[in-house]
C-alpha cells in the first residue's frame, strides 16, 4: 500500500491573541487596561486527514474555521502545538527549505509576480530562487505557457495585465518548478465570468498531470465544479469529508421548485410545500421530497395555476454549508 | 549542487531588482535636478566659510571639500536614509511569512534585492552629476568647484573599495531597521530619526574633519562614517596609506557587527511568525 501524499493527524494549534478593550468607554481607562489582556483561540482541534497523491481536494469553512492555519502548516511557515503532520515523507516546518521546492502556491488576493517587469523576467526570477536546471525550466515553461496560452502576455509589465490574464500567469509561476502539492487559495476571486471558467478548466486540465491540488475557496462553485472531495471545517474541526454528492445528501434533501405563469401572480397558497418568493409571473416553493413525492406537487400546481413552465434544481450549495455552518454552531451552543 | 547554483537566487534577485529600479527615469531625473541644487548650496555655503578666514586651524582645504561635496551629491541614492517600502509592508503585515515558501536564505535575498534597488537608483543620478561636475562646471568658468580626479591612482582604487563596503553597510544598516518592525509594528519613528542621523553621522550636513575634534573623533567610529565620509577622505587624499587602510577595516568590522545583528533580528522576528502565526 502506497503512502498518502499528506497524513495530518490530532493536529492542534492554539493562539494568544489580545482580549482587546473595546468597549471600554474612553475616559474610563484605567492603568489596569493599559496592559494587554489575552485570550486563547484554539484554530485547529484535532484535525485529522489524509490525501492521496494526485486528489484534487476542496477545503472550505467560514471565515476564521482555521482553513488558513492547515495551509500555512501543510506549507511549513506555521508549527502547530500538537499533531502529525507529514507531507510528502516530511514534516514540513522541519525541513522547511527542502519542502517548500515541492510546493507551489497561488494567491487569488496577492501577486508573486513583480509588478513592474514583464511576466517573462518573473519566471526567470524563479527559475533561479527555485535553482532550476535551464533545459528543464525552459520545457516546463513552455509546456504550461500553451497549456494556459499565455504566449502574448510574456513581454507585458504585470501591472498592465487584467486579473483573469493575471492569473492565468500567477499558475504558471506557481507550477514551473513542477511542485508535488499546489496549494490554490481563492483562485477565482474577482473574476468575470468568462475569466473564471477559463482557470476552472484549466485547473482540470493541470488535475491531470497529476499535481496534488487543495482548493480553499469561499466560491463553492468552484468546489461542486472541480473537486471530487471536499473537506469541510468549522471551528477548528473537520465536520465533513466526501464528495459534494455526499455533503448534499448528509444535510439537506430539500428541492427548490420554481414555476413561470401565464398571468401575474396573485395570491399563491399551497398546502404541501413552502413559498419562499412569489412575485410577478415567478413563484419559487420548497419542498422535501421524501415528504411530499414530486409528481404530486407538481400535479397539484399544475392543476390550480395556468402554468408555462417549471423545473427543480437541488438547493443551491451556498445554502446548504450557511445550513451547515449553522447546524455545528447551534451544536455548540 | 555547484556554488553558482546555490548562489542563483541572490544573482536573480540582484538582476531583477536592478531592472525593475531602473525603470523609474522620471524619479531619478528629478532626484539629479534636486541634488545638483543642494550640491551648489553647499559648496557655495563651504565656499563662504574658507573665506572668512577660520580654516587655517584644519588640514581640511576648500580642494578637499569640492569632491567630498559632489561625490556626496552623486551618490546620495546609496545612503540608507529610505527603506524598501515592500519589504517594510511585509515585516509589518506578516506577509513576509509568505517569502517563506521559497527555498531560499531569506536575509540574503534582502540584502541583494536592496543592494540592486539601491545600486540602479544611483547609478543613472551618479552619471548625470559627473556630467556636470566634471563637464558643465569648467565650461561656465566654475573651475575651481569643479570635480578633480582621486588624489592618485592608488587613491582611486582604494576610494572604489570604500565605496563598495559603503554601498553594502549602509544596506546593512536598512536590514536591521527593517527588522526591527516585527516588534515596532510602524516604521515612521525610524524614518524620522534615521536620515537625521545618517545625514549628520555621514558628513553630508558638514564634512567629518571640520567638526570640533572630539565630536568628529567619536563620529569617525560609528558606522555612519563608513557610509560616506571615508571613501570621500580616501578620494581626495586626506586619508591615505596605513590610515586609509585602517578605516577601510573599521568598515568591514561595522558591515560584520550589522549582518550579524540583522540576521539575528530577522531570524527572532521569523520565529514569533512561524510560532504565531502571521
Amino acid at each position: 500500500m502506497s503512502e498518502p501524499l499528506i497524513d495530518v493527524a490530532g493536529l492542534t494549534k492554539r493562539f494568544r491573541v489580545s482580549a482587546g478593550d473595546s468597549g471600554t468607554p474612553r475616559g474610563g481607562r484605567t492603568l489596569r487596561s493599559l496592559v494587554a489582556r489575552r485570550k486563547v483561540v484554539t484554530a485547529l482541534d484535532e484535525v485529522s486527514f489524509r490525501i492521496e497523491s494526485g486528489e484534487l481536494v476542496g477545503y472550505i469553512g467560514p471565515n476564521g474555521a482555521g482553513k488558513s492555519t492547515t495551509v500555512k502548516i501543510l506549507s511549513g511557515i506555521l508549527v502547530p502545538d500538537a499533531g502529525r503532520c507529514v507531507v510528502a515523507g516530511r514534516v514540513p516546518w522541519r525541513e522547511r527549505v527542502a519542502h517548500v521546492a515541492e510546493i507551489g502556491v497561488v494567491f487569488g488576493q496577492r501577486s508573486q509576480l513583480w509588478w513592474d517587469l514583464p511576466v517573462i523576467e518573473s519566471f526567470d526570477l524563479l527559475r533561479d530562487i527555485f535553482r532550476l536546471q535551464p533545459a528543464a525550466y525552459r520545457a516546463t515553461r513552455d509546456e504550461l505557457v500553451e497549456l494556459l496560452a499565455i504566449e502574448p502576455l510574456l513581454a507585458v509589465p504585470v501591472r498592465q495585465l487584467s486579473l483573469g490574464q493575471r492569473m492565468r500567469c500567477e499558475l504558471a509561476a506557481a507550477l514551473l518548478h513542477r511542485p508535488r502539492l499546489l496549494f490554490l487559495d481563492e483562485p477565482t476571486i474577482g473574476l468575470d465570468a468568462v475569466a473564471k471558467l477559463a482557470v476552472r478548466d484549466i485547473i482540470r486540465r493541470l488535475q491531470g498531470s497529476g499535481v496534488t491540488t487543495i482548493l480553499t475557496t469561499h466560491d463553492l462553485d468552484d468546489v461542486e465544479a472541480l473537486c471530487p472531495r471536499v473537506l469541510v471545517i468549522g471551528a477548528g474541526s473537520i465536520l465533513f469529508d466526501g464528495s459534494v454528492g455526499d455533503l448534499r445528501a448528509g444535510v439537506d434533501r430539500e428541492r427548490i421548485l420554481t414555476v413561470d405563469l401565464e398571468h401575474e401572480v396573485g395570491s399563491f397558497s399551497t398546502s404541501t410545500a413552502t413559498v419562499v418568493s412569489a412575485a410577478g409571473r415567478r413563484v419559487v416553493l420548497r419542498y422535501d421530497p421524501a415528504r411530499i413525492p414530486t409528481p404530486r406537487i407538481i400535479e397539484e400546481v399544475a392543476r390550480d395555476n395556468d402554468v408555462r413552465d417549471l423545473y427543480i434544481e437541488p438547493q443551491p450549495i451556498d445554502e446548504l454549508v450557511a445550513r451547515l455552518y449553522r447546524d455545528l454552531k447551534l451544536e455548540e451552543e | 549542487m555547484t556554488l553558482s547554483m546555490r548562489l542563483a537566487p541572490y544573482r536573480g534577485v540582484l538582476r531583477a531588482r536592478w531592472r525593475e529600479t531602473l525603470q523609474y527615469r522620471l524619479a531619478a531625473l528629478a532626484g539629479f535636478g534636486t541634488q545638483c541644487y543642494w550640491g551648489l548650496l553647499r559648496l557655495m555655503i563651504l565656499a563662504a566659510f574658507y573665506q572668512s578666514g577660520p580654516a587655517d586651524a584644519t588640514d581640511f582645504s576648500f580642494a578637499h571639500a569640492v569632491p567630498y561635496v559632489w561625490l556626496g551629491q552623486a551618490l546620495l541614492s546609496l545612503f540608507p536614509f529610505r527603506l524598501d517600502g515592500e519589504l517594510a509592508d511585509g515585516v509589518r503585515t506578516g506577509s513576509v511569512a509568505g517569502e517563506l515558501l521559497r527555498p531560499i536564505d531569506l536575509y540574503s535575498y534582502w540584502f541583494w534585492r536592496m543592494t540592486a534597488w539601491r545600486l540602479a537608483q544611483a547609478a543613472p543620478r551618479c552619471l548625470l552629476m559627473l556630467v556636470v561636475a566634471v563637464g558643465v562646471l569648467p565650461l561656465v568658468g566654475l573651475d575651481e568647484w569643479a570635480l578633480t580626479a582621486p588624489a592618485s591612482v592608488g587613491a582611486g582604487a582604494l576610494y572604489l573599495a570604500a565605496t563598495a563596503l559603503a554601498l553594502l553597510l549602509g544596506v546593512a544598516v536598512t536590514a536591521v531597521l527593517i527588522s526591527m518592525m516585527f516588534w515596532t509594528v510602524s516604521s515612521e519613528g525610524a524614518m524620522y530619526v534615521l536620515p537625521a542621523i545618517v545625514w549628520f553621522g555621514g558628513g553630508l550636513v558638514t564634512p567629518l574633519p571640520l567638526l570640533p575634534d572630539g565630536l568628529a573623533a567619536v563620529l569617525g567610529y560609528l558606522p555612519f562614517a563608513g557610509l560616506m565620509d571615508i571613501p570621500f577622505r580616501i578620494y581626495v587624499g586626506h586619508l591615505a596609506g596605513a590610515e586609509a587602510l585602517a578605516h577601510l577595516a573599521l568598515q568591514v568590522g561595522w558591515l560584520a557587527v550589522l549582518v550579524v545583528l540583522g540576521r539575528v533580528l530577522l531570524a527572532r522576528g521569523l520565529r514569533r511568525v512561524v510560532i504565531l502565526g502571521g
